[in-house]
């Protein structure tokens, strides 16, 4: 495994840009621009460059879809949310039509916002393609078929030209898939979900997302922090903060930036990724909870090595 | 885990001290019940006095404001003082700031809260 790309990040429910976002990332911009004037473009990028990623960039709003970037003709991806569609045509784009490619699809769970890109993921309409979803539910397969029958989409799943397979895995158990072990964890969701814990030779990866963690379940937590143990990288449901996942929102399934701190910390990760950021976020508060996250590993770290902090965005490449 | 008590000014002021994680969260939460059980109307409000608190953890959080909702459910009063600097940023970067009554002092506590 060499690296992660995001391809979608946001939980529940993908979402765009307003007009009225924009609009304020450019008086960002221009307000911190001072009347500056710049001579050249490499003195314009230069000033860009000083700006906060709330101004510059956005963290995007597909929802969930994370690849695992291996190398080879076999591709890894976590979930099919509608970030599964940039993905499909980054793929097209790459190895264009025909040239046979496997994809081998990690699937949380059932809800439709890590099912609804499969539709639009472009190889699987082209004969050649191998695609191999994995998962630990007993329905996958009726779901995924279920997305892409009428008068729910114009496409029949018949219509697929891609050899499509569907591999039912069994929880804590690693299957070993084109050169890594894969495990899944039974998680804590309605309707149950599963994290994947990837391992290489030199490289480990968690996909940990659509879980609540029971704070006062011991026995879970270790089960959680020797599932997170010594990782590369832990991609962690952060959607909520600890106050609202306790109270408003306790029996929602999702954890807070806090718990994926404590865990990772327990666990001795390297690094952490924010990841299904809660829709009603927008750029500004997204960043703000990347920081105060980081401030709460640096004080909280004591004598272990420092927990590098990030938060996942669409488009985000990290090299393990 | 021992919580002294005191009262100032109408008050019960409970004296917690050291690291609430995970592990000391649970006799944190067996201490703080007989304390709860009388955070009712009639009785003196229920001050947490967190000048000794070096560090809380989701789980000590949680524990705050299971007895939080406890407290108010009985219609007692409950809340919290002095969080040292770095636990006070624990509370704010939780968001426990918004939905527990903190307040910077005993003294400033104690005058809100006391008879």
């Amino acid at each position: 495994m060499k690296k992660v790309c995001f391809w979608g990040t946001r939980g529940s429910l993908p979402v765009s840009l307003t007009a009225r976002d924009v609009r304020e990332k450019i008086i960002s911009a221009l307000t911190a621009a001072n009347g500056k004037s710049f001579k050249t473009p490499a003195a314009l990028n230069e000033f860009v460059a000083t700006l906060p990623f709330s101004t510059t960039g956005t963290f995007g709003g597909n929802s969930s879809c994370v690849e695992i970037i291996n190398g080879g003709a076999e591709h890894f991806i976590c979930d099919m949310g509608s970030g599964a569609r940039p993905l499909g045509q980054a793929k097209i784009a790459t190895y264009g039509v025909p040239n046979p490619q496997t994809y081998h699809i990690f699937i949380s769970h059932l809800h439709w916002d890590h099912l609804m890109g499969f539709p639009y993921f472009a190889p699987m309409y082209i004969p050649g393609n191998r695609i191999v979803i994995h998962g630990c539910h007993a329905r996958l397969e009726e779901a995924i078929r279920l997305q892409m029958r009428s008068p729910c989409f114009p496409v029949d799943y018949s219509q697929a030209g891609a050899r499509i397979e569907f591999d039912l895995m069994t929880p804590d158990k690693a299957h070993y898939i084109a050169g890594i072990n894969v495990t899944p964890k039974l998680q804590l969701h309605a309707g149950d979900s599963y994290g994947y814990r990837f391992e290489s030779i030199e490289r480990t990866v968690v996909y940990s997302t659509d879980c609540e963690h029971q704070l006062d379940d011991l026995v879970e937590r270790e089960a959680c922090v020797k599932f997170f143990a010594g990782a590369d990288l832990v991609i962690f449901d952060a959607m909520y903060s600890l106050a609202e996942a306790v109270s408003v929102k306790a029996d929602w399934g999702h954890s807070s930036n806090v718990v994926g701190v404590e865990l990772c910390q327990a666990a001795g990760a390297r690094r952490l990724a924010l990841f299904h950021h809660e829709p009603a976020h927008d750029d500004i508060q997204l960043n703000r909870l990347l920081a105060e996250t980081r401030r709460l590993e640096q004080i909280t770290r004591g004598d272990q090595p420092a927990l590098e902090v990030i938060s996942a965005y669409d488009g985000l490449t990290v090299t393990l | 885990m021992h919580l002294p008590t005191r009262e100032q000014s109408g008050v019960l002021i409970v004296s917690v001290s050291g690291r609430i994680d995970h592990i000391a969260s649970e006799e944190f939460t067996k201490a703080l019940d007989p304390l709860l059980a009388n955070c009712v109307p009639g009785q003196p409000p229920l001050l947490l006095d967190f000048s000794g608190v070096e560090y809380i953890s989701s789980a000590g959080l949680r524990v705050l404001m299971i007895a939080s909702r406890r407290a108010k459910g009985q219609r007692g009063v409950f809340a919290i003082a002095a969080l040292q600097p770095l636990v006070q940023e624990v509370f704010a970067i939780s968001r426990f700031n918004l939905i527990m009554p903190c307040y910077v002092s005993l003294d400033a506590a104690c005058k809100v809260l006391g008879a």
